[in-house]
């Protein structure tokens, strides 16, 4: 099994035809993902790379039957393809664009909620389901299908995290970027509940960084009772307050959103903490052996 | 993007707010120019991007013609140390010249993005004039907020409710509900990541006026705010972060004896924790990016070589879309272009590593090569150690 995507997804691409665009949707079709169609404005009706192109997600999703979309969209138009892709009716969207101005996504975010749509994202490395399928940039070669699930706010450390686990045999599930912007469609615990409901998930991977209190909250919701062994790592801890380092969301303002913190709730709520990533995989193996 | 204080009080004086008459100037003779004009005892604060300016002595009052002059002539050109500059301090090339205002009351408001309701709120607060992390932590009771709603701003009856839970009444508390509402309209209008009034005051005749201001905009919409990216001083920036920024390279400069090179934001945090935790210490954080090529990793290296401090080079890489054999290539170039002397030690994994390694050692160069990112941190650090 697997969560968010898996050999029933019918992807389309928004923003195919672009150099990122192509190159990660033929990444996906070679790693077996049903890829379906892309979406560019004013393209309507050409073929790329094989690929039929449309107009409208609209139209991609009545021709195509898609199911799900990755957006790979510039900055300043990702946040109106979001929202035609929930106005169509798309059950899970991927945004990977980074750089989204954050008022676009309190706008995004307030009109998504009153659809069933998930969004993932944005500034995110996307969903890779082991052997299934992936929508994102995720890089394949390093995912072995198996038994550990990953969410993560970072992308690099998130592929740490699977070449560890490949590396020693466990492989993962589902792996999910949620992204390092302040404002995200899918939370820690969002991907928690749905590991607690995936039978193939063992074990979960938590990767977080400074800045904000998602970590915090996931701490709060695995202590309510989360059934399976969390190994957790949060990046950041020498990072200076005040400074942006790198990810839009990762910034400790007014002694908030440390690193220290974080540990502790986590900690606190029976997570494995990591003080290195280099330790990933040998604490999630040891956590499966007394689990 | 911060701006400076003059900044964003012009921006505030255009979207109706009062704010007090004055200029900002860059020689002493000008300073005196501004005080003659303005008449009485005036402010001189030092304009720099860093807050806690009052504490380092880079705000005083001072009245009269040649005390403004001398007070300019001080603060002109030095280094003001403030508890956000760092050790070395900023230095002071503007100062804004203000009449004084006669001042009844103090007070707080401020707008902000907040995370866990996805939407921007007002906060206001009787505690003005203080550092407003603090009173939060100390007397969250004096911390009022309401939400704002994306398309039509602050209601009026929420900035009502915020005036009357600060106490006040009457004129001021009308005056304040205007500011309210202008206030969050103006974070919208601006794409604005903070926008900060601290302190609002209150005159004894009931005006409302914008003591101090803070505006941070959001990098990411200033592509349609065009008009306000004028306002970006790269004096204020470290130089070798605006060069990197020319790239597209996340480069942050920190204290340290350890130059870092890593791909993603996330792993390059992580490696100046593990540099830490290895008891060595950081130079820069630098994210060359998912997707970086031979030339951005050339770039790299010299911003990472500039740095005066830099000891031993720390490369993390893990190859997802950036291969470890074009990493390989881009480093050997870069060692040999800049012919690099301070040790250099590498990790790499990920995609085409094999290849990776292979030509590094095959290189002939001295660098480093181990395999998991601890050992890349007891090397890097005792590498350090020893050069120095």
């Amino acid at each position: 099994m697997a969560v968010l995507i898996d050999e029933e997804t019918r992807l389309v691409v928004q923003g195919l035809t672009g150099r990122e665009g192509t190159f990660h949707a033929r990444a996906a079709a070679e790693y077996g993902t049903a890829i379906v169609g892309g979406v560019t404005p004013g393209k309507g009706g050409t073929v790329h790379e094989g690929w039929p192109i449309f107009d409208t997600v609209h139209e991609a999703v009545s021709v195509t039957g898609a199911n799900a979309s990755v957006i790979f969209v510039p900055p300043a138009n990702a946040a109106d393809a979001i929202l035609e892709a929930a106005d169509a009716g798309v059950a899970v969207v991927v945004c990977i664009t980074e750089g989204i101005p954050v008022l676009d996504m309190v706008t995004v975010l307030e009109r998504i909620r009153e659809t069933p749509t998930r969004l993932v994202g944005p500034n995110c490395p996307g969903v890779l389901s082991a052997g299934k399928a992936k929508a994102g940039i995720i890089p394949s070669n390093i995912a072995r299908e198996g038994r550990v699930g990953i969410v993560s706010k970072s992308g690099t450390l998130t592929y740490e995290a699977m070449h560890q686990l490949t590396q020693c045999g466990l492989g993962q599930t589902t792996c999910v970027g949620i992204g390092g912007d302040p404002l995200i469609g899918t939370s820690f615990i969002d991907v928690l509940k749905m590991f607690e409901g995936d039978s193939a998930t063992e074990a979960v991977v938590l990767i977080g960084e400074i800045g904000g209190t998602a970590e915090e909250d996931a701490a709060a919701f695995i202590a309510e009772g989360f059934s399976k062994p969390v190994v957790g790592f949060i990046a950041g801890r020498t990072a200076p307050p005040g400074r942006r380092m790198g990810h839009a969301g990762a910034i400790v303002a007014g002694g908030k959103g440390t690193a220290v913190e974080k540990m502790a709730a986590l900690e606190k709520a029976g997570v494995v903490v990591v003080k290195s990533p280099a330790g990933i995989a040998e604490s999630v193996v040891a956590a499966l052996d007394v689990a | 993007m911060k701006i400076h204080e003059y900044q964003a009080k012009a921006i505030l004086a255009k979207a109706g707010f009062a704010v007090p008459r004055g200029e900002v100037v860059c020689t002493p003779q000008e300073a005196r120019a501004v005080a003659e004009r303005l008449g009485g005892a005036v402010v001189v604060k030092a304009q720099i991007h860093a807050g806690g300016r009052g504490k380092g002595g880079g705000v005083g009052v001072v009245d009269g013609p040649d005390a403004v002059e001398k007070l300019a002539a001080q603060m002109l050109g030095m280094r003001l140390v403030t508890a956000q500059t760092g050790e070395s301090g900023q230095l002071v090339r503007q100062v804004l010249v203000e009449e004084t205002i006669d001042i009844a009351g103090e007070y707080y408001l401020g707008v902000v993005l907040d995370r866990g309701s996805a939407k921007p709120i007002v906060i206001a607060s009787s505690a003005g004039g203080m550092e407003i992390e603090q009173v939060a932590a100390d007397t969250p009771n004096l911390i009022c907020r309401e939400s704002v709603d994306s398309a039509n701003g602050l209601f009026e009856f929420q900035a009502r409710r915020l005036a009357y839970a600060i106490e006040l009444k009457g004129r001021p508390a009308r005056n304040a509900v205007r500011a309210m509402v202008a206030a969050s309209r103006l974070f919208h209008e601006t794409d604005a990541s903070l926008l900060e009034i601290n302190p609002l005051v209150v005159t004894s005749d009931g005006e409302v006026v914008v003591l101090d201001a803070k505006i941070g905009l959001d990098d990411n919409a200033l592509f349609r705010r065009t008009e306000l990216i004028g306002l970006r001083d790269i004096h204020e920036e470290d130089p070798l972060e605006v060069e990197a920024s020319t790239y597209d390279l996340n480069y942050i400069r920190l204290d340290g004896t350890i130059g870092c090179m890593v791909n993603g934001a996330g792993l390059a945090m992580a490696t100046m924790d593990i540099i830490k935790l290895a008891g060595g210490s950081p130079a820069n954080f630098l994210d060359v990016g998912g997707g970086a090529n031979a030339d951005q990793i050339r770039n790299a290296f010299r911003i990472v070589l500039a740095d005066e401090n830099v000891k031993a080079i720390l490369i993390n890489i893990f190859g997802g879309i950036l291969r470890c054999d074009v990493l390989a290539a881009g480093v050997i170039d870069a060692v040999k272009e800049f012919d690099v002397s301070l040790p250099v030690v590498i990790r790499m994994e990920g995609t085409n590593v094999g290849d990776g390694r292979a030509m590094l050692s095959a290189s002939g160069l001295n660098f480093t090569t181990v395999r998991t990112m601890d050992e890349a941190a007891t090397a890097v650090v005792a590498l350090a150690s020893d050069g120095s």
